[in-house]
């Protein structure tokens, strides 16, 4: 009982971690590191918790099975993600941009 | 056996911080930051499904829908930032 209240509290603190990254960073590769990690453990956390309120049985599985593919799809997208990026040329924020240079590509 | 009101409440939590990601969806000054917002949407609604399956004792059926929902989201995610990688509709 302790032990799923403090999952979830810990869960909870790393999925606002992750918004506050993505609300808060300079540019995209930073708020892509954001939600890459820190919400892969809120995941995690949360899944623990389900599966500790739930008991041992094939709801628990399932969970779990949720929670693995989350674990493996969220890294995944993201770096396709990142990668898509970089190929098509959007450059990373730097502290002090030279002059003239502009800070990165924007859309249309 | 846990109260559902911790999963209430956590589910709750999540849906304030779902509007970051609707944010960043919106306003994303690239495509791919609006990728990323949607990408994080998906991760989080998959698990406020969960939560809202153990608020309403009815789990079993919901992590079906949440299993589903993660799958769609990350086939989706993945096209796009193929489709934008060759540069989208405009190249």
């Amino acid at each position: 009982m302790l032990l799923v209240v403090l999952l979830a509290a810990a869960a909870l603190f790393f999925h606002a971690v992750a918004a506050l990254g993505v609300l808060r960073m300079p540019d995209f590769y930073t708020r892509l590191h954001a939600v890459a990690k820190a919400e892969t453990l809120g995941v995690v956390l949360t899944a623990a918790a389900l599966i500790l309120s739930v008991g041992p049985s094939l709801l628990a599985l399932k969970i779990g099975f949720v929670a693995l593919f989350l674990f493996l799809a969220n890294p995944t997208s993201t770096h396709a993600i990142g990668r898509a990026a970089l190929r098509t040329g959007l450059r990373p924020w730097q502290r002090e941009p030279v002059t003239g240079a502009p800070q990165g590509a924007r859309d249309e | 056996m846990t109260p559902p009101a911790l999963f209430l409440g956590m589910a709750a939590g999540l849906l304030v911080l779902v509007t970051a990601y609707l944010y960043r969806l919106a306003a994303g000054p690239t495509v791919f930051d609006r990728l990323l917002g949607l990408s994080g949407f998906g991760t989080t609604t998959t698990l406020i499904f969960l939560l809202i399956g153990a608020v309403y004792e009815r789990l079993d059926m919901f992590v079906d829908v949440s299993l589903a929902y993660a799958l769609l989201m990350f086939i989706g995610s993945l096209a796009a930032a193929r489709y934008f990688e060759r540069g989208g509709a405009g190249r």
